[in-house]
């Protein structure tokens, strides 16, 4: 049964990067000439997976955090999985933003000559200091851990006097300064996360250009949004993925979902206010932008998938069954993939207007228009990515000591 | 009954003579259409003024913004502000400038720098048209600079927002923060890439092949030489109107100054206050397109 399953997953799995692996072929051979995007609507699936892929990875760090920092200790167990998560789906958005970018070997153009007028360049700076950030805490908190490797022969011995740098088991004394650093690599890294995914939306929020964008209150829903995304995929990794079914299990995940279930209904009270301010009279730019979001051909994006499987569902769930792991997974899956829908909610609508009317009729070209939706290739790269996200979370999984428990037990 | 000698003789003379009479007046005829004088009053130049199309009492204001064009040359680059005035009630939507920028600067398929809006106002039966050139506004404020993270496009003391093609990463960010759309994203595309070619059995049929030669000709922007060959910038680049820097350089006005067949734009120094476009953007006409920005644009238009 479980041997069936895994070789299912493993099919799904090479499948996806057949189809994933297809489209980076054609990126890197063909640049964007497969994607749908064009001069006016000039970001489009990629970016937004981007800030969707940061929002995770900032919402699972300051999970983490919380952790570190304040002690938490219902969910001092899951703390090396959220670090974990975090980077990979860093990576994930690193990757989603450079197959965007027109010339990819330009990118560390950011670090040579940056301008730090761009609200674009700090998102990367600070996005830098993040990564490092979480490579060092992530390594700090795994090395007792891979220190105890270095007792066994073979690879995994190797590989841990490689990781660990230290030749057997970690001394107390080094156990009390690895955590020490860990404690305020956290608290560091607090401030940092809120900067720099604070950073992504007011990279948004700035542009004056676009008012569906220039609100000042993009900022705190990129943070909210992060934080109920990055911890409803926490809450569904725990509640799979945790080796123990005891009552500590049970705990953990009923705590991770009245988290989400408080952060999920503040983030629908931002979202209220950012979208009933500008329409309540019905009339403006931005009341028309908001219309054509949400009663426009893609109105099933924001009422189906984010409304309806990804607030309304995961509330149900995490209302009703509060102490059950599996509705409180299954929400916080339903709420982890279902923000894909308003991250593209923010990029497209932003662009979907010219600023000037009469624009589209004014040179007629597919790259010269008004309407965008993701092309085949664009979605076929973003698959790749995920399958890349998935292969990388598999393997930690598999083979660091992301649940602690385990080891300690063997 | 019959002629005499004497009256065949006369006859003879006068018909002979007619024809010599003619035939001189076909030759002289023939003769008066070989004039090789191509100024002189026996060409097209000496037919009637017509009435109805009152001559040009004026010189063609092209000459005039030439001559000033030179005289802005000759000063320093600080000492210079370019601007272009536009006067829409002289447009009339032929996208002459349009096409003209897009072979001046051989812009590829989905890059545009001088679009001609076009609106429609009104309902059948009364319709009328609005045409509205829209360059780069060359703002002084520009949206589109503060932005870039890598310092690949500034603003000129002559005014003009620049692009390095050899800095920027094309991550489309100025394409956002410009309110003109003034901005466009060169994808790398080809007119003649994949493009269907008529076969000998006179089918059309579509071609999986590289694009045509002419489509790697130089552009001259910035006074340098780009080809997009093999994916070089400005492929990948963000693009946009610099006025025909290039063009500046070598005293020519920009290309979609010297082919507006209404003369409806004009293009000068604004500091120089005897310039055409220093006379022009004062009228009490003149506007500047989404003011309330607060950008400032160096294009003027006349309504």
């Amino acid at each position: 049964m479980r041997t069936s399953f895994k070789a299912a997953a493993l099919v799904l799995w090479v499948g996806l990067m057949l189809f994933g692996g297809a489209g980076l072929v054609e990126r890197l051979s063909n640049g964007h000439q497969s994607a749908a995007y064009g001069s006016y609507i000039v970001w489009g699936l990629w970016v937004s997976a981007y800030i969707y892929f940061i929002g995770l990875s900032a919402g699972a760090f300051l999970l983490s955090s919380m952790i570190y920092v304040f002690g938490v200790r219902q969910l001092e167990r899951v703390g090396r999985l959220s670090l974990f998560v975090a980077i990979v789906t860093l990576f994930m958005a690193l990757l989603s933003i450079w197959f965007d970018l027109g010339r990819m070997e330009r990118f560390y153009r950011v670090f040579t000559s940056p301008n730090f007028s761009s609200m674009m360049a700090w998102m990367v700076w600070l996005y830098t200091a993040y990564f490092l950030l979480l490579l060092a805490e992530f390594w700090l908190v795994m090395r007792p851990d891979l220190a105890r490797w270095t007792a066994e022969g073979g690879l995994r011995g190797s590989l841990g006097r490689l990781l660990a740098l230290s030749g057997g088991p970690l001394t107390e004394e080094q156990n009390a300064w690895g955590s020490h650093w860990v404690k305020v690599l956290a608290a560091v890294g607090i401030p940092l996360a809120i900067a720099f995914h604070g950073g992504v939306g007011a990279l948004f929020g700035t542009v004056s250009a676009r008012p569906y964008w220039h609100t000042p209150l993009v900022p705190i829903l990129f943070l909210t949004g992060a934080l109920v995304s990055g911890g409803g995929l926490m809450a569904f990794v725990v509640s799979v993925f945790w080796p123990q079914r005891d009552e500590g299990y049970r705990q953990t995940v009923a705590f991770l979902g009245r988290a989400i279930l408080g952060l999920l209904a503040l983030d629908l009270i931002l979202e209220w206010a950012e979208f009933s301010i500008p329409m309540w009279y019905g009339i403006g730019h931005e009341n028309d932008l908001l219309m054509r979001m949400l009663f426009g051909e893609f109105w099933w994006v924001f009422w189906v998938v984010h409304i309806g499987l990804g607030s309304a569902l995961p509330l149900v769930l995490l209302l009703a069954k509060p102490e059950r792991p599996w509705a409180v997974g299954l929400a916080g899956l339903l709420i982890a993939l279902t923000f894909m829908a308003v991250r593209l909610n923010v990029v497209i609508p932003g662009l979907i207007e010219p600023t000037l009317q009469g624009l589209q009729d004014a040179f007629v070209h597919p790259r010269l228009i008004f309407s965008y939706v993701p092309s085949l290739f664009e979605w076929q790269v973003t698959f790749f990515i995920v399958g890349v996200g998935l292969a990388l979370f598999y393997l930690g999984h598999r083979f660091l000591p992301l649940t602690g428990e385990r080891e300690v037990q063997a | 009954m019959g002629m005499n000698r004497r009256e065949v003789i006369k006859a003879g003379v006068l018909v002979g003579g007619g024809v010599v009479v003619a035939g001189a007046a076909v030759l002289k005829d023939r003769l008066a259409t070989g004039s090789t004088d191509p100024v002189g009053k026996e060409t097209v130049r000496s037919l009637p003024v017509l009435k109805s199309v009152p001559q040009q009492r004026e010189e063609d204001p092209l000459l005039r913004m030439q001559r000033e064009l030179v005289h802005a040359m000759a000063k320093p680059v600080e000492q210079r502000r370019w601007m272009m005035v536009i006067d829409t009630r002289k447009c009339v939507g032929c996208h002459a400038c349009t096409i003209a920028c897009v072979a001046e600067n051989k812009l590829p398929p989905g890059v545009v720098y001088r679009p001609v809006i076009t609106e429609e106002m009104g309902e059948f039966p009364n319709v009328q048209l609005r045409f509205t050139p829209r360059p780069c506004m060359q703002c002084d404020k520009p949206p589109c600079v503060p932005v870039c993270p890598v310092k690949a496009t500034w603003k000129r003391p002559d005014g003009v927002v620049a692009i390095d093609y050899d800095q920027c990463i094309g991550c489309g960010y100025c394409v956002t923060a410009c309110p003109y759309n003034a901005r466009t994203r060169d994808l790398g595309e080809y007119y003649t890439h994949d493009a269907a070619v008529g076969a000998p059995d006179g089918e059309d049929r579509p071609v999986q092949g590289p694009h045509n030669s002419w489509e790697d000709q130089t552009s001259h922007e910035y006074a340098k030489g780009w080809s997009r060959k093999n994916h070089d910038s400005p492929t990948g680049n963000a693009r946009k109107c610099h006025f025909c820097l290039h063009r500046l350089e070598v005293g020519q006005l920009p290309a979609c100054v010297t082919t507006c067949i209404g003369r409806a734009t004009y293009f000068g120094d604004a500091n120089d206050p005897e310039s055409l476009v220093s006379e022009m953007a004062i009228k009490p006409n003149s506007m500047r397109l989404l003011d309330h920005l607060g950008t400032k644009p160096s294009v003027v238009y006349l309504i």
